[in-house]
């Protein structure tokens, strides 16, 4: 129903007290007259009025009188990445105008009293998948839900994935995830960019996407085979692309090979359960994929990004790769962190099958508390919560065959308790720590902070009052997701959102939860994130290559059959130099050396970040063997 | 045919050996005795033996008697692009002799959509009109189909083959996808093969090589520059991960950098069923010289993967292979001459691959393993000869010595200090890449097949006298382990209630993409109609829907279906 509610806002010209007056169309059907609206805005704080101009039975038109946009939290302990300390904090349009003690601000504010409670940057769910399309289906949580959920969790901004078919252009999936967030989004969020298939084309698009529309980051699937997959050139193509633009290479990393083998194997031996999805993708599988993304990004010095960081194997691999060096970073999700696949054994099928995601939850039941101590001595960066969840009859489509099941779980509500009951309570991270991962480091990576992800004047109003000692034990009976089974349900989890502030209102309090479906805003993020790219740039400056200079050998040369090694046809990244095995004898008489300037690859465009590095006056100049 | 007859001519004159006063070392202890062989075999071992008369003694004066060396890895008389490599059989196995090396595994190398039963007797042929040592052969596979399959198990069951090589680099040539590798490493675990493996990400190297020349780079330093490490490294991961996927053993041949090790002695550690072969050029010298300004040494060098840049490489290749993380020892010995390598003068992409090595192996491991205290004599044995003859299911035949086992010995000295160069190697070669190397240790006397081939510096090699040495499947060493686990690694289905609530409609096919060959027969299936009953008495296990059971391919041995008895279709209600 309330799908049929559109909300105009508009700024009247004389907006005294910074007043919204809010302008309301209801579309809908006459019979829905008494359910409809009043639910929806009459549960808002914000509403003081509300005054019915036309009761049309087929067109209800009312004006809504906002509250001021202006907010003060006294007494609060401020907990940013680096420091905690107590200050007052004032807001106005959204953005944070003052901390410190003593505040001198306008009159009839509302006031929050924190009581020395923690106050942090609102959470940033790096990885979301609302509404996500699969073969028809939609994944049961829309933006409204969903975003619902992650508000109703202490999370203020989410990152949704834009997953385009294959054959489908990138920028029409954008706008389409643009419209779709635009509409129902109560938060601020952020789009990554899924790469499901490689041509020309969609390097031009990503470039339009870099530039034009704030986009600064892409996901390649190194998994599902014939559909998404790509092939490791490809990925080494999409890469120096990627770092081309100064946008970050996320990754998701199974081995889809082995697993549609694997697949293959499990139904031929009568495995068609849930059970099935874990047997068909252990975690060696997972561990050799980030290994082989680490290799090929180290390669084409491109920044990493390991989303969905799900066994003890593939976080080992990324903890290893980042003592030698490589700029990678990975990114367990609120399941991994939070439950394990012991589930999959489960004997009802449709509580099986709500664990079913890729990579899939390790079934070593000390998964969760490893991942959560490398999360917290900084082996792993951020947390999302991959939250794609489906309900039972749509998982049902693979009722008889797990390779169908449509993936994904929940966990945006759930993330922030999960870590802190997780690794706050155990004493495995500080506050600080919490914050750091829970928002700040994904405002960095993303290019977002210090608008988001930070306490100061001048960030964005996304601010969470945070109670350390409040319990609750999650079920699907309370959960904001539209689906019937929580994966973490009857966990008891320790500490939780008392008020959640988001773009400066208060969008939960005292338990109540008083969103704005369509409030969301799409926020850009800039290419070349500093926290990111610093390390790259200078790196590319010292990965340059050089060759020897060394005299032309003039000795004999055997001869060789003109069609070596035949048959196979020629690969595209070898087309120019290989083809030419046949190449004439050089005349060395013939001066090699030219005024204009011109070299041979002249025709070849150079990449920026290479230089050329052959002597000065070329090679051919020099005729003697060293 | 031709060895049969010359059989009969020892027992008239002196096939009969006895070597005295030796110290006998094995790979696991080492004693003083005398051995008499006979016929190229060992007869007896001990003190005060009873021998006929006039038999030819050598006086080992307490030196060291060891199993002769076992070169894992050679690549004589290898057909390239029209030439062929410079050491055929002849050349090589002497080389081998003159370092006291008394046995070869050379690599059967088929172009891509030729037959490997046609190659592998290409290679018999040759190697039996030539060969001075007895020799065994890996078949490479090079691409993969039903008919390979055919073949790789008609030369398992009759051809004495046990090994098989696959390729992880050389896009569009001889690289296997991920899929075919799990597919020949599950047929090779099935039939007891040993799967080899050449690791490299070759997709990459492709996108790196066009790189270099790109930038101008062509010469021989391009070669190591467009494979870095870590590419081994990944490709080695990687084929860990698809053999414990498929229950595999696997062997890495020509370890060439510490990372790529490292992965291999970490899997190993994990209890990965994997062994390592560092070969002489990895243990003895390292990349910088693809710096040299001279192109015809930078570019013997040459050889995938590249000798690592890094130079303390060949120190930690020899730690690893003294602790045992590394098992065994070749020499990928592929010789070409400058002329052939001058083929890509002017793109590095084309210069022939390949090294020397298969000379120096056995002493250059004593002088950086042995001398150095990294290693003991017995640990040397194994890494030379014991470990490799286990692998090929030839032991105790090879690799040790005991009665019973062929005469292939090498009187060691431990003293003798040889400085290597072209000038006086074997190989036709004109570079060697250990040129001026100084090493201590050298064999004194060499015996093949029970005749004395080297002594007092003179090599009396004869070719042709080699024999092929068919290698069983199965081999203890690698496989007591692997059957062990594939008992242990049955799955089972949880036998639960069919799912009988609500079913969303989805579209059966994925945007425009051609639907997945892994995805195929499920998609298809029709919605379930629920009042049709799905038991049948015919045992039918699943519910099936038009592909017919007859399309399933053939259940391979080993492997157990595990639905409950009676199927799963009589349970009714959700627990």
């Amino acid at each position: 129903m309330h799908s049929h509610v559109f909300l105009i806002r508009r700024q009247p010209k004389k907006a005294k007290q910074s007043q919204y007056l809010c302008f309301a169309v209801i579309v809908a059907n006459p019979l829905l007259e008494v359910t409809f609206p009043k639910t929806q805005i009459g549960y808002s704080p914000l509403l003081t009025q509300a005054v019915f101009l036309n009761k049309n039975v087929q067109q209800f038109t009312f004006f809504i009188v906002f509250q001021s946009d202006r907010l003060l939290i006294k007494g609060a302990k401020i907990v940013n990445d680096d420091q905690s300390f107590c200050a007052d904090i004032y807001m106005e349009d959204g953005v944070i105008k003052q901390i410190g003690e003593n505040l001198i601000v306008p009159g009839g504010v509302k006031t929050i009293d924190a009581h020395g409670r923690m106050l942090m940057p609102g959470g940033i769910d790096v990885h979301t998948r609302f509404q996500m399309p699969d073969r028809g289906m939609t994944a049961a949580d829309d933006f409204y839900q969903g975003s619902k959920a992650a508000l109703a969790g202490g999370t203020t901004m989410i990152i949704d994935h834009v997953l385009p078919e294959p054959g489908t252009s990138l920028m029409s999936a954008f706008e389409q995830w643009r419209e779709w967030a635009d509409s129902k989004s109560c938060c601020d969020y952020s789009l990554h960019i899924d790469i499901t298939e490689w041509h020309k084309g969609i390097q031009e698009e990503m470039e339009t996407l870099v530039k034009d529309h704030g986009v600064n980051s892409f996901l390649v699937y190194l998994a599902y085979k014939d559909i998404f997959q790509l092939t490791d050139a490809q990925v080494y193509e999409v890469f120096s692309v990627i770092r081309d633009l100064g946008a970050i290479a996320q990754v998701h990393a199974e081995n889809g090979d082995i697993v549609a083998e694997e697949q293959r194997r499990m139904l031929e031996q009568g495995i068609t359960g849930p059970e099935g999805h874990v047997l068909s993708r252990p975690e060696e599988v997972e561990a050799e994929a980030v290994n082989r993304s680490v290799t090929v990004a180290n390669q084409t010095n491109c920044p990493l990004y390991v989303t969905k960081v799900m066994s003890k194997s593939a976080s080992d691999v990324i903890a290893q790769a980042r003592k030698k060096g490589t700029v990678v970073y990975g990114e367990p999700i609120t399941a991994s962190l939070g439950t394990d696949g012991s589930h999959y054994w489960s004997k009802n099928w449709a509580k099986a099958a709500a664990y079913v995601t890729s990579p899939p939850l390790s079934p070593d039941p000390t998964t969760p508390d490893y991942l959560n101590s490398l999360l917290s001595c900084g082996d792993l960066q951020v947390t999302g919560s991959a939250h794609c969840p489906f309900n039972t009859a749509q998982r049902a489509v693979g009722k008889d065959d797990f390779s169908l099941i449509p993936e994904g779980v929940n966990g945006t509500e759930e993330r922030m308790s999960i870590i802190w009951d997780k690794c706050v309570v155990t004493g495995k991270m500080d506050e600080n720590q919490f914050v750091a991962v829970t928002s700040t480091n994904a405002a960095k990576i993303f290019n977002l902070y210090p608008r988001k992800g930070r306490i100061a004047v001048g960030s964005d109003a996304d601010l969470v009052l945070w109670d350390p000692d409040v319990t609750k034990i999650i079920s699907a009976k309370s959960h904001q997701s539209t689906v019937e089974y929580n994966i973490f349900e009857g966990t008891e989890v320790r500490g939780g959102p008392l008020v959640v502030i988001s773009q400066g209102k208060i969008v939960l309090e005292d338990g109540n939860l008083h969103v704005t479906e369509g409030s969301g805003r799409y926020v850009v993020r800039k290419p070349f994130p500093d926290y990111v790219y610093k390390r790259i740039k200078a790196r590319s400056r010292l990965a340059e290559l050089r060759g020897v200079p060394r005299g032309l050998y003039d000795g004999p040369v055997c001869e060789v059959s003109v069609t070596p090694k035949t048959m196979t046809p020629a690969s595209s990244a070898k087309t120019s130099p290989a083809k030419q095995p046949g190449q004439p004898v050089r005349n060395l008489h013939q001066s090699g050396f030219s005024l204009s300037g011109a070299q041979i690859d002249d025709n070849v465009p150079r990449r920026n970040t290479q230089r050329i590095v052959a002597p000065p006056g070329g090679r051919a100049n020099i005729t003697s063997l060293g | 045919m031709s060895y049969q007859g010359k059989k009969n001519i020892p027992k008239i004159t002196s096939d009969r050996l006895l070597i005295k006063g030796g110290r006998i070392v094995n790979d696991d202890q080492s004693f003083h005795a005398d051995i008499y062989m006979e016929d190229g075999l060992i007869k007896q071992i001990g003190d005060n033996l009873i021998v006929p008369g006039g038999v030819k003694t050598i006086e080992a004066n307490g030196k060291m008697v060891i199993p002769g060396g076992i070169d894992i890895h050679t690549h004589f008389q290898m057909p390239y692009r029209g030439t062929t490599t410079v050491d055929d059989f002849a050349q090589g196995s002497k080389a081998a002799l003159a370092g006291g090396t008394t046995m070869i595994v050379d690599h059967v190398m088929s172009e891509p959509d030729t037959s490997l039963i046609e190659a592998h007797d290409q290679w018999r042929q040759w190697a039996d009109e030539k060969a001075c040592c007895d020799y065994s052969l890996h078949v490479d596979i090079t691409h993969w189909n039903d008919s390979v399959k055919q073949e790789v198990d008609n030369l398992i069951k009759e051809k004495g083959v046990n090994s098989f090589q696959v390729y992880m680099a050389y896009k569009d040539y001889y690289q296997m996808s991920n899929s075919e590798l799990y597919e020949v490493f599950t047929f090779l675990a099935e039939r007891g093969g040993i799967a080899q493996v050449h690791a490299e990400n070759g997709e990459i190297i492709a996108e790196e090589q066009a790189r270099m020349l790109q930038m101008g780079i062509t010469g021989p330093e391009g070669h190591v520059l467009s494979r870095p490490e870590e590419l081994e490294a990944e490709a080695v991961f990687r084929a860990i991960t698809i053999a414990s996927q498929t229950n595999c053993p696997l062997y890495v041949t020509r370890v060439m950098s510490k990372s790529a090790a490292d992965i291999i002695s970490q899997a190993r550690k994990k209890g990965n069923v994997v062994f390592g072969e560092p070969i002489t050029a990895s243990l003895g010298t390292d990349g910088t010289h693809y710096w040299s300004k001279n192109w015809a040494k930078a570019a013997s060098f040459v050889t995938s993967p590249p000798l690592s840049p890094d130079p303390t490489t060949p120190d930690y290749l020899n730690t690893l292979l003294s602790s045992g993380d590394l098992s065994v020892t070749g020499s990928a010995h592929c010789t070409f001459s400058v002329a052939q390598k001058a083929i890509g003068k002017d793109d590095f992409t084309q210069i022939p691959e390949g090294v020397n090595g298969v000379e120096e192996r056995m002493a250059l491991i004593w002088d950086k393993a042995v001398t150095t205290g990294k290693m003991d004599e017995n640990m040397f044995v194994g890494v030379t000869s014991t470990n490799a003859a286990k692998i090929l299911n030839l032991y105790p035949r090879k690799g040790r010595i005991a009665v019973g086992s062929d005469a292939d010995l090498v009187i060691w000295d431990t003293d003798a200090i040889r400085t290597i160069t072209a000038k006086t190697h074997n190989s036709a070669a004109e570079y060697n890449i250990f040129e001026g190397m100084e090493l201590r240790g050298a064999p004194l006397v060499v015996i093949c097949q029970g005749k004395i081939v080297l002594e007092d510096g003179n090599l009396h090699a004869t070719s042709g006298v080699g024999r092929f040495i068919p290698c069983s499947p199965f081999p203890d060493f690698a496989y007591k382990r692997i059957k062990a686990r594939k008992q242990l690694a049955v799955l089972r289905a949880v036998p639960r209630g069919m799912y009988d609530g609500p079913v969303s409609e989805f579209s059966m096919s994925r945007g425009g993409t051609p639907s997945a060959s892994a995805r195929t027969s499920p998609t298809k299936q029709p919605v379930r109609n629920l009042h049709q009953s799905g038991f049948s008495l015919a045992g039918n296990p699943a519910p099936c829907g038009p592909p017919t059971p007859d399309d399933i391919p053939i259940r391979p041995a080993g492997r157990r279906i595990v639905v409950p008895p009676g199927g799963r279709s009589n349970i009714t209600s959700l627990s």
